[in-house]
């Protein structure tokens, strides 16, 4: 695509693409926008009307909403850092040559085949219950008393039952940066005096930081938007310890059916998501340049 | 001081034995280049050497010092890649500090050092760049750079100049030439390239499937080599090896003659035969020529510009004292 005909005939044949998306993009936004200030309640069809932003004022000063930034954060934050650390630690794991590598390889990639919902029934039911989920059957095998995870530390749990169905992508990821590194390169810096450690920290470490910011970029996409784990899970609950933004959103939305107000938590979710991108794009974007 | 002694050497990858036992000793200040054939075990003989692989069998001893067992890093030896293996991330400066800060060296005096590497290696001005952002040449140079900080007993050079190109790769080889006239360390050099190994080594070891075919100094293999293997190897264009009845003439199974010690005459000679490509030099001229009833093709260097052609009858007629024979398991008689 180099000549002036080539670059507008490549622009006109773009165009139904480009204009299906916008769309696509659009009309939702509008709507959203739209309703955000609406008086929108499935319960109450016939009080309805222009409200300006007492949607807005009312999602926000919702007694849940300040948890639910802090809870959506945390939860992110969590994740991200077990599943980069996990993964490092698992890739470098499974990239030495042992016995079996290829099965090993397949089990540890296995979680992330496993739809959501299932993957966190099976935590709930087969993990964390208090009465007869393994890990209490663990404690008591010890001699300590069960604890409720999900009861005690809702979102801790969440956290890591979203981590354990991450993992293996973020290992995926990680392995295959790790195995683009020129073994030269380490041979180079064993000769330089350079211990185990001091290879990882100034080899290893920068070798994989475009690896790194592709998973933190992807999975925080992804993260921000988990609902289903703490549907099935804790509600939210107990109170309001486990609850995020989106689950906020789906809560106004569909347990209280106020369209209304779950449009304005949609924008607001959306602004929230800008921020973190941006913070993001700042603090690793530059990792992403050859 | 930069004394390394191989007794028994051996290195097994599986059942495959790369490196059958093997003796060599190599001075203090020397420089040793390494030449054979590719996947003769050169590579493979300079990594047991810096300690990257282990020995299957046999000894290593650094200055008397018995150092089959320890890690590279403690051995004293740097090396030089043939990919460079520079860390990319990190500034030249970076780069060539890196070994010194390894080795907890305080700031200042590791600042010096890099400054002084850098004016010997011409790099002053490029310190702040990253190894993506420099030539070929000059990366070789970093690479260079990072071995010499460290003062080193010794050196070790797998290749650096193949991923060079002609000019370049000579410009390297008198500056790497210089620099061991300037810091009398001993260097080990491998290459598969025996140009190289003619013009930088005090001494030649001439590898063959691991095995040492020859020691000695670039004019002693010219001269005297000790087999068929080396007196192909050693010399450009190749020797000429010729067996057959005129090799019985001189009472050998072969006998081998030089391209440049074969004198070429349009009419008379001991040896007819018909002029294939020819390669003009300028100086000198090389014949391919065919249908002699000796080789199936022998070269022949002629000086300057000679009126002959392809398909011209030509004869040529060997210098009878500068004849190598070799036995029939082709070691010299
Ligand atoms: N890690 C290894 N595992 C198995 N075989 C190897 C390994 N490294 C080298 N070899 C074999 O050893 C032989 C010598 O290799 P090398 O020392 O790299 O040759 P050179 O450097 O002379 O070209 C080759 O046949 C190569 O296939
Ligand atoms: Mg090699």
């Amino acid at each position: 695509m180099s000549t002036q005909a080539s670059r507008s005939a490549a622009r006109l044949m773009l165009s139904p693409a480009v204009l299906l998306l916008l769309v696509w993009m659009i009309v939702p936004l509008a709507l959203t926008l739209w309703f955000s200030v609406q008086r929108y309640n499935l319960l109450t069809p016939d009080r309805s009307g222009f409200v300006w932003f007492a949607n807005y004022a009312a999602f926000v000063t919702s007694p849940a909403f300040w948890l639910a930034i802090l809870n959506t954060l945390l939860l992110v934050g969590g994740v991200l850092l077990i599943t980069v650390t996990g993964g490092i630690l698992i890739a470098l794991l499974i990239d030495q040559p042992l016995w079996g590598q290829g099965v090993v390889r397949i089990l540890v990639i296995s979680p992330f085949f496993i739809m959501p919902p299932v993957a966190a029934l099976i935590w709930k039911n087969m993990f964390f219950n208090p009465s007869n989920g393994l890990f209490a059957e663990a404690l008591r095998g010890i001699g300590l008393a069960p604890f409720d995870f999900l009861g005690q530390a809702p979102l801790a749990s969440i956290i890591v039952i979203v981590a354990w169905q991450w993992l293996p992508f973020a290992t995926l990821i990680l392995l295959t940066a790790l195995q683009s590194l020129d073994s030269e390169r380490l041979e180079a810096a064993e000769m330089d005096g350079a211990n185990p450690w001091n290879r990882f920290r100034f080899i290893m470490l920068p070798h994989l930081a475009r690896a790194i910011t592709v998973v933190v970029l992807i999975q925080t996409i992804f993260l921000l938007g988990i609902l289903v784990e703490i549907l099935v899970t804790t509600n939210g609950g107990p109170g309001s310890e486990s609850t995020t933004l989106t689950f906020l959103v789906y809560k106004e939305a569909i347990l209280d059916s106020d369209v209304g107000t779950a449009a304005a938590g949609g924008v607001v979710a959306v602004i929230l998501a800008n921020i973190v991108a941006i913070f993001l794009m700042r603090a690793i974007g530059k990792n992403l340049d050859a | 001081m930069g004394q390394i002694t191989l007794s028994g050497v051996t290195k097994r990858f599986g059942d495959v034995e790369v490196i059958p036992p093997l003796d060599l000793q190599i001075g203090d200040g020397e420089f040793v280049v390494f030449v054979g054939p590719s996947g003769c075990g050169k590579s493979t003989l300079l990594r047991l050497i810096a300690g990257l692989e282990d020995t299957s069998a046999g000894h290593i001893s650094i200055d008397g010092r018995d150092a089959t067992g320890l890690p590279p890093a403690k051995r004293g030896l740097a090396m030089v890649f043939q990919s460079y293996a520079l860390y990319p991330h990190m500034t030249v400066r970076k780069n060539i500090a890196f070994p010194l800060r390894m080795a907890g060296m305080d700031k200042a005096e590791q600042d010096r050092r890099v400054e002084a590497a850098a004016k010997v290696l011409n790099l002053s001005s490029y310190l702040d760049r990253r190894p993506g952002q420099l030539s070929g040449g000059q990366r070789q140079r970093v690479a260079i750079g990072r071995a010499i900080v460290r003062e080193p007993a010794a050196f070790l050079f797998d290749e650096p100049l193949s991923n060079l190109d002609a000019a370049l790769r000579v410009g390297m080889r008198m500056e790497i030439s210089e620099l061991h006239e300037k810091l009398r360390t001993t260097m080990i050099y491998v290459t598969h390239d025996q140009v190289e190994a003619m013009t930088m080594a005090d001494k030649i070891v001439v590898l063959n499937a691991g095995r040492i075919e020859q020691v000695g100094s670039p004019l002693e293999l010219y001269r005297a080599p000790r087999n068929t293997f080396v007196a192909g190897f050693i010399g450009s264009p190749k020797m000429n090896l010729v067996t057959g009845p005129e090799a019985a003439r001189f009472d050998a199974h072969t006998i081998g003659i030089r391209p440049e010690h074969i004198g070429v005459h349009p009419t008379m000679g001991d040896w007819r035969g018909v002029v294939g490509v020819s390669e003009h030099l300028g100086s000198d001229t090389f014949f391919h020529v065919h249908d002699t009833g000796l080789a199936p093709m022998m070269t022949v260097r002629a000086g300057g510009e000679v009126g002959l052609t392809h398909g011209d009858t030509v004869f040529l007629t060997p210098d009878a004292t500068k004849i190598h024979r070799f036995d029939q398991n082709g070691i010299r008689l």
